[in-house]
């Protein structure tokens, strides 16, 4: 199949070879993407992304491969991006996520797609909020992006995930710690995988210690803003006790809605955290329940009005982010690294100072944008 | 940018002898292309359907069981029906002489048996990719 | 002065004197290393034997810690048991092709069977398609073993049965036959290879997931303990895990890991120890390294006798000593120029002698290319008989023993499998190291470290990256009738077809209620099986209660 063959019209009427193409595209950042891209943007929004993040070992691709049994039972079409570290010495990736999910391999209502990161640094593959977008307007009702979190880098699946589901396992030894090192506040739903193994029990008790901790110590958690609105919809004070005029005025039939979130005990009177699950991926234990609470979450998020404001805060920090590239990409022309040249001799040979400098080089590139956009 | 080679890494059939092909999928990956393992008893609507969803380059098979002559063909037969051209597949494994030139009949580009250099199979694949890079 | 300050003295002179002529004229490498990348010194001395003390680590054939070999007379009471592994198409090719070993001069079987047998699917399951009757004999039913073994009595013959998942399955089929015979159980000898864990990192035949698998190995322990008590229940392998690219030493730590989890396990069900342990085998690769795999054959046995002694306290000495098969190493045989490789079989045919093997597989020289033809099947048994008959390598015990060299690599290799054993532990036993990818890791690094060897041009391979020719393709390779899956998905229409099939579902309800429970499978399987249950259809009753094991791929 030639590039040129890929359209919107294939991609929505469900060709996967058109599909995958167009995420090829956009890994290369092949500039041919952008018309198909534009021209699917209107059917976007519906799907549900679905984050899935741990450390190695933690089980994910098993569980993921799980939550599309379940999910395709529930009638819903599925997609996966499945996200594997390219090797920073030549590029080249080994991508076995797909291993665990072979057996969707043939379903038409599923669909499976390996990235490597190709050196950036996040974690996530530049290429995966688009392609994320391209499976939402291909009419997947789910979108699924695995990956692994290691450290603090990997928060930006918060950036593309509607639900972030946070998976740890018993006997990684400090898997908890690894969780404090800032990964704890990106968590919607906590999944405790292989609970069937010594020690599932004291993780979960100590996720959701930390969990309490944090939301009585009103730390500045992803979570918090949306127990507060509950909490002010449901007329209690609440987690921390701010409510929120804007959602407080809500009808009682949209605060039905939340009945569906697991309130953890948690010992505190009117103290809510987030639900955590014990699964066990390999037999399948525990993944309706895990469903149902990433369903609810959504649920949540629609009803009070968080989905948008989420969607929101995540779009202008991706356009924030495109900005920068884009300047980055014009400091990469030829003609750039020349002005930046002669600025840093002037510069040098105190000529002009380095702030002066500055100011020179974003009037020469307004000036080349102008130029740009008259031309 | 240059354009990274994708091969997914499948092992057709029930035998279990997978060193080969993770010495290979190993090699593929040092030598900076993305390798799609989908690791041991695929049938070939399962490879065929991967090779299409990842976009991938090349399709790189082993079977040391002696059932390419039925699995092999299968594989291509498959991506021809799903109208996929632009795929390079390559096989290898225990696979006698005799057996080769039916099977690159049947459309598998080349053919590795045991012995071959993970270089010359690297080399092959650079040189004769369908897609232009 | 001292013998060794005199040795050490005289050391230091040669030494020194070395140093100079290589200064002249270097040696042919900078650094020599064994097939498995071990450092290789340029002489080994007396010195080298400080710190062993004969009687603790060395001893006597027969004798704790077995280092020296497990019998007191070993070769010159008899010699191994030549086995050649065979089986192919349809039972009736198979048998004519064991009959033709006996007449050879074989002196047990070895029953290979097809990939779809192997992993519990009929001839006419769709993952069967292909696979029917290749790398092995198609077996789906008591019917097809019968005619397997028609007109071999069973109480005259050794049979070995390379089968894993399904071992149970198959064992009772052979139980059955031999009924069939007149002949009782207690009269079987043979092995089945009943070895899952290894499986799941090197062989790939694996169906169910590892608590279940250690449960039906351990059914079986018990029962044969009971019923078939000259059968050994398990053979415990590092062949393949050496094939799959593992050193030396990590193919003893790696088995012998594996075996410490199945006495465990059996421990953990109730048995004793010196009840199952005499009945526990071995089954290790022989390559090409000939003092390296020596070495390795006499660690093996000290580690397993220190593990028997002092972790499970057994007692009997059949419970300490290892005895073992072994097979010539298939991944050293070449496509390119295979008549060399009846060189490299004999190499690995005097290292397993030598090491003191209790059975013996040499491989044909085409088996890189196809099934071995009877021709190369016989010049494999022959090399064996030279081996045995003309090399004297069987006219004394363990003739490498006292080399400074051989005893040295033995303690080194003995201290690599021990220090891996440790790590092992330390993970909570092989199952839980295999679980985590641990074993599978350290295989893949060894395998692929020493293809890039071959391919850099370091360690030689004749034929391969060096001393090639032009040459045409071999001719006369054994194919199987690709006609068999049809022959056998017919067999087994007509079977189902004319057995009781009200009597095959009892069976295999009463299968179904033993599996969610905990009674011992064996006795339900051979019921099941003596109504003509076909093989498939038992293992989807056990697949339904124990589900199936995914691979943990480590790249």
């Amino acid at each position: 199949m030639d590039d040129s063959a890929v359209s919107a019209d294939r991609v929505r009427a469900g060709d996967a070879r058109a599909t995958a193409r167009l995420i090829s595209m956009i890994e290369r950042e092949d500039p041919s993407r952008l018309a198909v891209l534009k021209a699917l943007h209107a059917y976007g929004g519906k799907a549900h992304v679905v984050g899935i993040t741990g450390p190695p070992g933690a089980g994910k691709s098993t569980l993921t491969d799980k939550l599309v049994g379940d999910l395709r039972g529930r009638g819903r079409k599925v997609a996966v991006i499945a996200v594997d570290p390219s090797s920073p010495f030549t590029g080249g990736a080994i991508l076995g996520d797909r291993i665990r999910m072979q057996r969707h391999a043939t379903d038409d209502g599923v669909y499976i797609r390996s990235l490597a990161t190709r050196g950036h640094l996040g974690g996530l593959s530049r290429a995966a909020s688009e392609a994320v977008r391209v499976l939402d307007a291909a009419g997947y009702d789910d979108v699924i992006i695995e990956t692994v979190g290691v450290g603090q880098s990997e928060v930006d699946i918060v950036r593309i995930a509607d639900t972030v589901v946070l998976v740890s396992v018993p006997g990684l030894g400090d898997d908890i710690q690894a969780i404090k090192a800032g990964v704890m506040e990106i968590g919607d739903v906590f999944c405790v995988n292989k609970a069937d193994k010594d020690g599932a029990e004291r993780v979960v008790r100590e996720i959701r210690a930390m969990l309490e901790t944090a939301v009585l110590n009103g730390a500045a958690t992803r979570f918090t803003p949306l127990f507060e609105a509950r909490s002010a919809l449901r007329g209690d004070a609440g987690n921390a006790g701010g409510a929120t005029e804007a959602v407080a005025s809500r009808g009682p039939a949209e605060q039905g809605a939340f009945h569906h979130i697991t309130a953890q005990a948690t010992g505190h009177p009117n103290l809510e955290i987030p639900p955590v699950v014990k699964t066990v991926a390999e037999t399948g234990e525990g993944i309706g329940p895990l469903v149902d609470e990433i369903k609810a979450h959504e649920a949540a998020l629609a009803a009070t009005g968080f989905l948008r404001s989420r969607r929101e805060a995540n779009l202008a920090w991706e356009l924030g982010r495109g900005a920068a590239q884009r300047v980055l990409s014009e400091l990469e022309r030829d003609e750039s690294r020349e002005t930046l040249a002669e600025l840093a001799r002037s510069v040098l040979d105190r000529g002009i100072d380095y702030y002066d400098a500055l100011d020179a080089l974003e009037d020469a590139m307004k000036r080349t944008q102008r130029a740009a956009t008259t031309a | 940018m240059e354009r990274t080679i994708r091969v997914l890494v499948a092992k057709p059939g029930l035998d279990g002898h997978d060193r080969g092909a993770k010495v290979i999928a190993r090699a593929l990956r040092d030598a900076g292309m993305e390798v799609i393992y989908t690791g041991l008893r695929q049938t070939p609507e399962q490879i065929v359907s991967a090779a299409v969803q990842e976009d991938v380059d090349v399709v790189a098979m082993s079977i040391l069981s002696g059932a390419h002559n039925h699995l092999f063909p299968r594989v291509m037969e498959l991506l021809k029906e799903k109208g996929v051209e632009d795929v390079l597949v390559i096989g290898g494994g225990v696979i006698p002489d005799d057996d080769i030139p039916g099977l690159k009949g049947a459309g598998i580009a080349a053919v590795f048996t045991p012995g071959s250099p993970t270089g010359d199979i690297i080399e092959f694949i650079k040189k004769n990719l369908k897609r232009k890079a | 002065m001292s013998d060794t300050d005199s040795i050490k003295k005289g050391f230091e002179a040669y030494d020194s004197g070395v140093e100079k002529s290589i200064a002249r004229f270097p040696e042919r490498k900078k650094s020599f290393v064994t097939g498995s990348k071990s450092p290789v010194k340029r002489l080994y001395t007396p010195l080298d034997d400080a710190g062993r003390d004969y009687a603790r680590d060395v001893g006597f054939p027969g004798e704790y810690p077995y280092t020296r070999g497990v019998q007191n007379t070993m070769y010159r009471g008899r010699f191994w048991t030549m086995r050649q592994y065979a089986g192919f198409s349809t039972a009736e090719e198979s048998n004519k092709r064991y009959k033709f070993l006996l007449e050879q001069g074989t002196t047990g079987l070895s029953v290979a069977f097809d990939l779809p047998t192997q992993i519990g699917y009929d001839s006419d399951h769709a993952l069967s398609q292909g696979e029917v009757g290749k790398v092995g004999v198609a077996i789906d039913s008591l019917a097809d073993m019968e005619i397997l073994f028609d007109g071999i009595p069973l109480d005259k013959v050794s049979t070995s049965m390379t089968i894993n998942a399904p071992a149970s399955v198959l064992l009772a089929m052979y139980i059955a036959v031999a009924e069939k015979q007149g002949v009782s159980p207690d009269k079987l000898e043979g092995t089945i290879q009943n070895d899952i864990l290894k499986e799941y990192v090197a062989r790939g035949t694996y169906i169910f997931p590892p608590a279940p698998s250690m449960r039906l190995i351990t059914d079986i322990f018990a029962y044969c303990s009971k019923s078939v008590p000259n059968w050994n229940t398990i053979s415990i392998s590092g062949y393949h895990i050496r094939e799959a690219g593992s050193t030396a030493a990590q193919e003893v730590a790696f088995t012998i890991a594996d075996g410490i989890a199945y006495v465990d396990a059996a421990i953990k069900a109730g048995l004793d120890v010196d009840q199952f342990a005499p009945r526990l085998s071995f089954f290790f690769n022989a390559h090409n390294d000939l003092f390296e795999e020596v070495a390795k054959f006499r660690a093996a046995r000290r580690v397993w006798a220190k593990v028997m002694k002092e972790r499970f306290g057994a007692k009997s000495p059949k419970s300490l000593s290892l005895r073992f098969h072994t097979q010539t190493a298939g991944s050293t045989l070449t496509a390119q120029q295979p008549d060399n490789n009846i060189v490299r079989v004999a190499i690995q045919t005097l290292a397993a002698v030598l090491g003191g093997t209790q059975s013996l597989h040499t491989n044909s020289k085409d088996e890189a290319l196809a099934l071995p033809t009877e021709a190369s099947v016989r010049i494999a048994l022959r090399t064996q008989q030279i081996v045995a008959y003309e090399s004297g390598a069987a006219e004394t015990i363990d003739p490498l023993a006292g080399s400074y060299y051989v005893e040295s690599m033995t303690d080194r290799i003995q201290k690599e499998a021990e220090a891996y054993i440790a790590t092992i532990d330390g993970l909570g036993g092989a199952v839980k190291a295999i679980e985590k990818g641990y074993v599978q890791q350290e295989i893949q690094d060894a395998a692929y470290a020493y293809q890039m060897d071959v391919e850099s041009g370091e360690r030689v391979v004749v034929g391969v990256n060096k001393f090639q020719i032009e040459e045409g393709s071999p001719k006369g390779l054994l194919r199987v009738d690709p006609i068999v899956g049809e022959r056998q998905a017919a067999k087994l229409k007509e079977l189902r077809a004319k057995r009781d099939n009200r009597a095959v579902e009892g069976t295999l309800a009463a299968l179904k209620a033993g599996a969610k429970g905990d009674a011992n499978l064996m006795p339900l399987i051979l019921d099941a099986v003596k109504a003509y249950a076909t093989l498939g259809e038992i293992c989807d009753v056990l697949r339904a209660e124990f589900g199936e094991y995914q691979q943990k791929v480590i790249l």
